[in-house]
This record gives C-alpha cells, structure tokens and sequence, in this order.
C-alpha cells in the first residue's frame, strides 16, 4: 500500500511536507528492489541541493542507487542513525527510514510530484 | 592440438546439433569482406619439444648478472616451499573468487594477506594487492584527489623514477600537477611549502636514492592533505612503520616478498589506507562472515566500489589484479614470521653497511650523499660509466648513472645488497671496483 | 577453517637464515632512532609442516580449471598449458632484473618483440604495447592514446564523450571515466547489438571515441561493424574494441580489418596464462597508424639480430607500467602462439564457437535464450522463464561438480547465466554440463528449496554478504596480550 500523506516521484522517493521543510526517503517499492541496504552515504547538513541532484547513495551489497533530490533547498537534517543500521530503511522506509530534510526553496515545485495515486500506479498497485 | 580434445566424430556430432553444414558456416555472421582480408601469419604449429627448445633459446640468449641493483626491485632469496605451494593449480588456475562457496582458499588467503599487510604498514585496512607499486602509487594520487579535492601532488626528486613516470602518465590523463620537493644534501626530503591546492605529498621509505626519511610532523604541515608513503616492504623489519606517523595511505611495490624478478613483471601493488577511507580505497577486498550454517566463512565485500557495480563513478577501473603475486607474498611472510622478516632486514642491512664501507676506502670511490640508509645507496667514483660497464663484464649488475642522474644525482650510480649477496659475490664485487 | 594466525605457536619457524655478524642492536644503530621499528609485525609464527598443511587444505577448498568445467561468461576459463608454467621457472627468465643492461636480455628483449610482432599480425594493425599489466589497464592507456592523439589535433577541449554500449563490461566506462571523459550509453537494439539509428543521434564532433566489445557481451557479432567503426571515423572519433572476446574469431578475422584504432589482448583469456586467483593478467594494446607517435615508451627495436630499447617517441603518453609489463605472463603466451601456428589459431576458435553454439541447441528448450541466433564463443541464457533466481541455478551446478556461468551479466538480460565453455572442454563434459543444467532445471519445478539452499556439497554453505558488508572484517586482530 502506498501511504496517503506523502507525495512521490518517479524515481521512487517520497516526500513527505512539514511546514518549509521536506522529509525525504525512499518507498518500500525502491527498497524491495534494492534489497538489503549495507550503507548509506549522506550529505552534509548545509549543502544547496537542485531538485534532480543526486543528493544520497543507498547501497546494497550488489548496486549503489542514487537517490535524487526531488525538491530544491538547503539539507536542513541528515538521518545519522541510517550510518550504524541501514537496515531500516529496509523495515520502515517511509518511518524511522527517512533519509534527509530540505528546507525549501520554491514550493512551486511541489507540483511537480505525483500524488499517491499516480505513484500507486506506476508501481503497479 | 593437445589443447583442443574434439575429435572429427565429436565435431559432426555438434555440427549436426547446432544445424551447420560446416565449421565456416559458423562465423558467416561475420563481414565476409572482413574474413577476405584476414592474412595468416606464416607460422606453423609446434610440438611441445620443439617450443620448449625455442624458449630455452630464448632464456639462454640473456645473461644472469649478480643483480646489486634494486629501484623497487630486490633480488630476496625465495624459500622453495613459497614456489612450492603457490605452484598448487588450485590455487594459480582458478579465477576472481566470485563464486565464494568454492573460492574460500582464494578468500581466505586473502583475508590473510590483508592483514600482513597492515601489520607491516601500521594501516587499518589494505586491499587484495594491484598490479605494482608504480601504478598503485597514482591509484593513492587518485584516491587522495577523491579524498581532498585539490589539483596538485607534491612529489619528491628522489622518487623512484621507474614509479614516477607512472604518476606523471596518470596525473596528466586526469589534470594533476605534478610539483617536485627537493632533498638536502644528506639525500632526506627538503619540504618548504605546502601550496594551496595540494591533495597529497608522496615520500618514499627508503627514497629512490635509498636514504632513509624522516616521517615526523609531515602529516601535521600537510593539513587535510594525504601523507601518501611508498614503501620497501622488507625495509619495514627494521623501519616504523609509516602508519605511525598519520599516513592516510600507504603503497608499495611487493615483488620482495617472495616474488621472483621477472624481468619486472608481473609485480604486486601494495595498497593499505585507514579505516574512515575504506569506501574510496580501489581494489578487491576479502571480508569475513559467517554461512547459513553460522560457519565462518570470506566473501569479496564492499564491492559497490568496484567497475562491475558503479561503472563510472567506481572508485577505480581495476579488475584483474596481481593476485597470484600476493599468495606468494602471504606465503613468504608466514614462512619469514616476525623474527625471518627483522632477521632477513638485518642481514641487508649488515651485508649493505659492509659494502659501503669498503667502497669507501677505495681511492676516488666515496657515497654521494650521507644520509642514513638500508640497503640501497649511491656510490660516486671518478668514472661511473666505465665503472659500470667493468662491472657488467665481470658479471655484476648495478644501476646505471643515467638512473640516479633522474633524480637529481649526477655521476653515481646505485648499488643495492641484499641477504642474498653472497660473500664470494661481495669480495668479487669489491675487487671489480678496486682493479 | 581458520586463517594461518589459528595455526602454530610463539618461537615456531618455517624457514631459516643465516646469523648476522654482529649484533643486531649494533646493526639497527645504523637508523636514526626516531625511523627504527618499535615492535615486530604480527605475523604467523608455523612450522613448515603446517605451513604446508595450511596452504593445501586452502587450495583444496578452491575450484579451478584443472578441477572441471569452469564455463564462466567472458572470462574465456581454458585450459592453462604446463610447459608455461615450467619455463616460467627458468632462472634464464625469473631471475632477470630489468635494469640489466640490454646486451645481457637479449632474449627477452627477442622474446618481447616476437611476441609484438604476432599480436600485431593477429590484430591486423601496425602499432603494440606491451606494458598494460590487465584489460582495464589497457583501455586506461587507450583512453590516454585518445586523449593525447586530439591533445595534438587541438580538439581535446570539445572530444569529451565515449560512447558505450548497454551491454558493456564495468571496466569500459570506469576506464573512460578515469581519463577524464563523459560516458554516453548506446542502447542495444532487439538484436543485442548497437541500434544505428541511436548512435547516429549520439554522434557529433564532441565524440572522442567509441568502446565496443567484438563480439559483443551477449557473444553476438556487430553484423554492422563496418558501419559503425565508419560512422565513427566520419565525425572525427576513434574506435576502440575490447578484446576480452578474441577468442570468438581468432585466426580468422582481425580488429584492423574491421575499422578498430586500438584493441586490447587479454593474454589471460585468449592465449591461455592462468588467470590466478585474479590475476596478474596482460592487456597488449594494438593502435593504428595514427597512434603509433603516442605509445608508451620504451619501444623495442630490433636491428639485425640485435634488440634495443627506444625511447625515441617525444609525443609518447609516457610509461604506464614501471618497467615492461608483465613479463612472465607473455613469454606463456608466446609459447602458446608457437604451439599453436596459424591452424591452430583457427581450431580455438572453431572448438570455441562450436561448443558455445552446441550447449545453445542443447539447453534453449529450457531456459530462456533471449537473443537465439548465431552465437560466437559464448551465449546468455537466462532462468526468468522457470521462475527461479540465476544466482539459484549457479549455485547448484557446484552441486553437480561444475562452477557456475558468469550471472547478472550484462544487464541488459535479466536472470542472466551467461555462458563461455571455451574449446578445451571434450564433448562429454559439454555433456555433463548440459545434463547438469537440464536437471537443475526440473528440480526448479518440484522443489525449488534445493535450488534456494544450494550449495549443498561445498566447503561452506552460502556466505552471509550483507553481514560482510555492513560490519567489515578485513583483517584479523592481534590477540590482546596478557598482562
């Protein structure tokens, strides 16, 4: 089931909107494909990031993903606990899973997005 | 063939499988103007008698000097159960242990190189070996670039010339500068500065000149720069290791550790850094886990950075490695243990002192730089060359003056002694330089 | 089985020198103090028999070709001729520096240069190196050769591309990249080979080159490489062809003829040096005339029946490897060309394609053959059709006494098992193997958890790598001493 309360895109992140900021991760779909997550390679809090950077790597023990921003802004926080068990990502992707915050730049941007629906759809469910 | 076990009735018998007429039809997929323009070579097959006696031609047309000469190259005496066992065609004919089920005597031995390796370098971590210390040390620029950032490399005139082209060919294919450090008259490094830019100062232990550095507070005046070390691997039975001192990568030429001279290849790259850079180290690594029965067991790990995962942005495009090299090094060093390794360091050390003392006291003959050193140094006489070729003539070989001249040093040349060196070699050596 | 640090005891030896003269308190005197070693190492301490024992129980727990079937995709896994490894013994060979001088290497100097002379006739173009010590490190130094040869053209500020195939081996784009070049994929068509129409789009006078596999990954032959290398040519590119797949068309077609600028060897897989455990390998590179000035040096010239040293190329991209390359590993390969002559040349590869073919026929009724037609030395099945993982039907065949196909590759087919039997292989282990697979593949159906939980025969069972990778054990530790 794809959660109701965030948006996607179609590069399987989801975002979730808290006032000015954005939480950020990866959807259960992109984590099944993945697999077993080893490790995680995160930004610096601070960095300016354009929406389509590759902002994190999430790796399994045969690939290493990009994770592209899906918005513009600055990393306002980065999910250190990710570093020791990387596994969580794959247990609770949309929870304690999340991988960074933006702080945004242009909320026009948040157009760009598919609903739950459309995402729904593009996974097949 | 002896190679190929397919008989005439073995061959109809696929042909007939697959659907052809004949052998040809099978490559009727390629061009036929392609195929047309194929020329042979004019060679005839050979049985095994007749290519056996024209290698050994070919091996008998060179002459075995009495090599005192080194440059990253030492001739060590090899014990014979390190040819012995790394002769086993388990061993020398199985491929990249990716399947790891049947590839736990590749992973294992491996794991165990690994871990030599960072006991003789002071590191945290060290990769399964690549293809020399020429082309590991650039790897290390590379890696520090990834590292640091920066556009330059400070590297000294004493660098082995051999392994510094190499740098200077990489560098230049991937826009670093190359900023020369000089040496003092004692031969030791003379660092001034450090410019803005720098991602890493190489140093060689022992330098290409063969003196000994000092490795205190380099680290401190490089700030996030790296410390890159190349090292002799034997000298480190005697010298600190270069870990000790805050290098962020060290890197070395292994062929001493029980590899033959070879002409100068195949070699072993040595390459150890410290945990934090694991992730941006090149090269194959053996990690330890456990089975589905909980059994202890080693696969190739960490392989996300490796070309057959991340492609372009691995952190090298290196595959196929020196392996077979780093088994004999593993079986060396175990053969050697702590006390071979200082005993086998010590004897160069003695045999290399010796000599250099009674060059001394040769008229004209004198060391050209006074620095402290192994087993390398660099000897300046009136006549280097026809020194030289004296020498040559009675059977010995040292490097020639255009070599050390490379790194600054006009007219000496190299000699290198190691535990091998004989005392008839040594007295006839001696004797060479005296008539 | 534990590692050599779980085998002996403190004071044991394996080997033993002579004594020093003097004492080695006197003799460390000669390092200053601040560069002398504290501590010793920490390295085995063993006996020679358990060295021995040590050592053979790890090569028994190994799976080589002089174990069996090693039909390992792209890896070319023949058999690995004894003579070579004997005369890689020969003091006359093992024991020369390179720094001797030339009049005392004579004969490797002669044996280096035959063997250039060869590959170059083999390639069909005027112009070897010898230096790259594996396939990666040639096309690194071809990359370099591109780069330099539009350095001197005054292109080099708009030549940033190489153009790639989807179907390409890693080291391909890690080799571009290196040399400072945008990768830029081609994707395949329905065929499994370069769609022209796509790399028509792609090509522009930024291209600097091309990398093509020939044949390619899925051991398909480029039908239209004559096209392609001329596309290239005509916006001004070069064409470079990895040559991990020789082996497909050896002795009957060469790289020069089809429009290539620079072509790698891989003594390690065409000429039958042992691959090692993973490696030391040799990746030759044959260049074309417009190359030739950019070469790494030294050159080897001959004059009469002498041989020299020339470093005489000003433009050269410098040296690549410290010395010549990996030696030992060419003078293997020179005795198997001699071995071998021009019939022979053509028998490798008629055995290799024949036998690729052969297990196609017998093994496309099974598995999935998503690109059935013509193979050359290899084929990529694929298990997506029985439902079941690559990895599971690779890790079976242990069980049947076979190592496993290369798997996962290329990635373009998915659930791939891609398959290389070379021609060393008699027909009765083709046999075997197709037996093998025909088998794994029923199993498949009626109990799958065989496949899932396989190897069941190995020395260890599958290996825990997620566990590998996000704890890394890379070394053993020193145990804490006492006290």
């Amino acid at each position: 089931m794809v959660p109701q309360d965030l948006l996607y895109t179609e590069s399987h992140e989801w975002v979730k909107v808290e006032d000015g900021t954005a939480r950020v991760g990866i959807t259960d779909y992109a984590q099944k494909k993945l697999g077993d997550v080893v490790y995680v390679e995160l930004p610096d809090v601070g960095k300016k990031v354009k929406r389509g950077d590759v902002v994190v790597t999430v790796e399994s023990v045969k690939a290493a993903e990009s994770v592209y921003a899906p918005l513009s802004g600055e990393v306002a926080e980065v999910n250190r606990e990710l570093i020791s068990s990387p596994g969580i990502i794959n247990q609770d992707p949309y929870g304690k899973g999340w991988l960074i915050v933006i702080k945004l730049e242009d909320r026009g941007e948040l157009e760009g997005l598919l609903d739950p629906a459309a995402y729904g759809k593009l996974v097949g469910e | 063939m002896e190679y190929i076990p397919h008989t005439p009735a073995d061959i109809e018998r696929m042909l007939r499988a697959v659907g052809v007429e004949d052998i040809e039809d099978l490559f009727s997929d390629i061009p036929a103007e392609i195929r047309g323009r194929y020329e042979p070579l004019g060679l005839e097959p050979s049985p095994e008698p007749e290519v056996r006696r024209e290698l050994e031609r070919l091996a008998a047309r060179n002459r075995r000097l009495v090599p005192f000469v080194g440059l990253g190259l030492y001739d060590h005496y090899i014990p014979a159960v390190v040819n012995e066992l790394a002769s086993r065609s388990e061993f020398y004919t199985a491929y990249t242990p990716y399947q790891a089920e049947i590839s736990q005597g590749t992973l294992t031995w491996m794991f165990e190189y690994q871990t030599m390796i960072c006991e003789l370098t002071g590191m945290e971590v060290a990769n399964a070996s690549m293809y020399d210390g020429g082309t590991a040390l650039a790897e290390a620029i590379l890696m520090a670039r990834r590292a640091v950032g920066g556009d330059k490399v400070l590297i000294p005139r004493s660098l082995n010339p051999f392994h510094r082209e190499v740098v200077e060919t990489y560098c230049r294919g991937a826009g670093i500068g190359v900023v020369e450090v000089p040496y003092d008259e004692e031969g030791r490094l003379a660092l001034a500065d450090v410019p803005p830019g720098t991602a890493a100062l190489v140093v060689q232990q022992p330098n290409g000149l063969g003196i000994i550095e000092d490795l205190r507070g380099l680290k401190e005046r490089l700030g996030d720069a790296f410390l890159i070390v190349s090292v002799y691997p034997i000298a480190l039975g005697v010298l600190e290791p270069p870990g000790s001192f805050g290098a962020d990568i060290v890197v070395g030429e292994g062929q001493p550790l029980g590899n033959p001279l070879s002409f100068g290849g195949p070699l072993l790259g040595i390459f150890a850094t410290r945990r934090e850079y694991v992730r941006m180290m090149p090269g194959r690594v053996s990690g330890r886990t456990v089975d589905a029965g909980g059994k202890e067991g080693y696969v190739m790990t960490l392989q996300t950075r490796e070309q057959h995962i991340r492609r372009e942005r691995a952190t090298s495009n290196i595959c196929t490695n020196s392996a077979l090299c780093a088994l004999r090094a593993t079986i060396y060093l175990a053969a050697l243990g702590p006390e071979g390794l200082r005993r086998v360091a010590l004897l160069c050390l003695e045999r290399a002192h010796d000599l250099a003392e009674d060059i001394r006291e040769i008229p004209g003959f004198e060391l050209a730089l006074n620095g402290p050193f192994f087993n390398e140094f660099a000897v300046r006489c009136p006549d280097p060359e026809r020194t030289v070729e004296k020498l040559y003539r009675r059977g010995f070989a040292v490097a020639p003056p255009k070599v050390a001249e490379r790194m600054g040093l006009p007219d000496a040349f190299l000699v290198a002694v190691t535990e091998k060196r004989s005392e008839a070699e040594l007295v006839g050596f001696l004797e060479t330089l005296r008539g | 089985m534990g590692t050599i640090y779980h085998r002996g005891k403190r004071g044991r030896r394996a080997t033993s020198w002579p004594e020093t003269v003097r004492p080695p308190e006197e003799l460390l005197a000669y390092i200053p103090e601040e560069a002398r070693r504290k501590g010793l190492p920490w390295l085995p301490e063993v006996s020679q028999v358990e060295l021995v024992r040590h050592y053979t129980a790890l090569s028994r727990m190994n799976y080589g070709v002089d174990t069996g079937f090693y039909p390992l995709g792209s890896c070319t896994m023949k058999y690995n001729p004894k003579l070579h490894e004997e005369l890689a013994r020969h003091p006359g060979f093992a024991d020369l520096h390179p720094l001797f001088p030339e009049e005392a290497v004579q004969g490797i100097l002669e044996l280096l240069w035959r063997l250039g002379a060869l590959l170059k006739g083999i390639a069909g173009m005027p112009g070897i190196t010898l230096q790259p010590a594996a396939g990666a490190h040639g096309e690194l130094t071809g990359m370099l050769l591109i780069k330099r040869y539009f350095e001197a053209r005054g292109e080099l500020e708009r030549r940033k591309v190489i153009l790639l195939p989807d179907s390409a081996h890693g080291t391909n784009p890690a080799s571009a990249a290196m040399a400072g070049f945008k990768v830029v994929p081609i994707p395949s068509n329905e065929h499994g080979t370069v769609d022209l129409r796509a790399l028509e789009e792609r090509l522009s006078e930024e291209v600097a080159g091309i990398m093509l596999t020939v044949p390619n990954t899925l051991g398909i032959f480029e039908r239209d490489i004559l096209r392609i290398t001329e596309m290239v040519h005509e916006v001004g590119g070069l064409c470079y062809f990895d040559g991990a797949n020789l082996n497909a068309f050896l002795g009957r077609a060469r790289p020069g003829d089809m429009g290539a600028d620079i072509f790698h060897f891989n003594l390690h897989k065409t000429f039958s040096t042992p691959h090692g455990g993973g490696g030391p390998g040799a990746g030759p590179l044959a260049v074309s005339e417009p190359l030739l000035p950019y070469l790494p040096v030294p050159r080897i010239v001959k004059e009469g029946d002498r041989f020299r040293l020339a470093y005489d190329l000003p433009e050269s991209i410098g040296r690549v490897h410290p010395f010549f390359g990996n030696v030992l590993v060419m003078m293997k390969a020179l005795a198997y060309i001699l071995t071998l002559g021009d019939e022979g040349l053509r028998e490798v590869s008629a055995g290799a394609v024949l036998a690729a073919n052969y297990l196609r026929v017998r093994l496309r009724d099974v598995y999935a053959v998503p690109y059935d037609g013509l193979c050359k030395h290899e084929f990529v099945a694929s298990t997506a059709n029985l439902g079941v993982k690559a990895r599971d039907v690779a890790k079976r065949l242990i069980d049947y006494g076979f190592h496993p196909p290369t798997v996962y590759f290329p990635l373009i087919v998915e659930e791939a098992l891609m398959v290389e039997p070379t021609e060393t292989e008699p027909l009765e282990t083709l046999d075997a193997f197709v037996e093998a697979m025909r088998r794994i593949a029923a199993e498949a159906r009626e109990n799958p958890a065989l496949l899932a939980e396989a190897p069941h025969k190995a020395p260890v069972r599958r290996l825990d790598e997620v566990k590998a990778a996000r704890e890394p054990v890379l070394r053993e530790n020193p145990p804490v001493s006492p006290g």
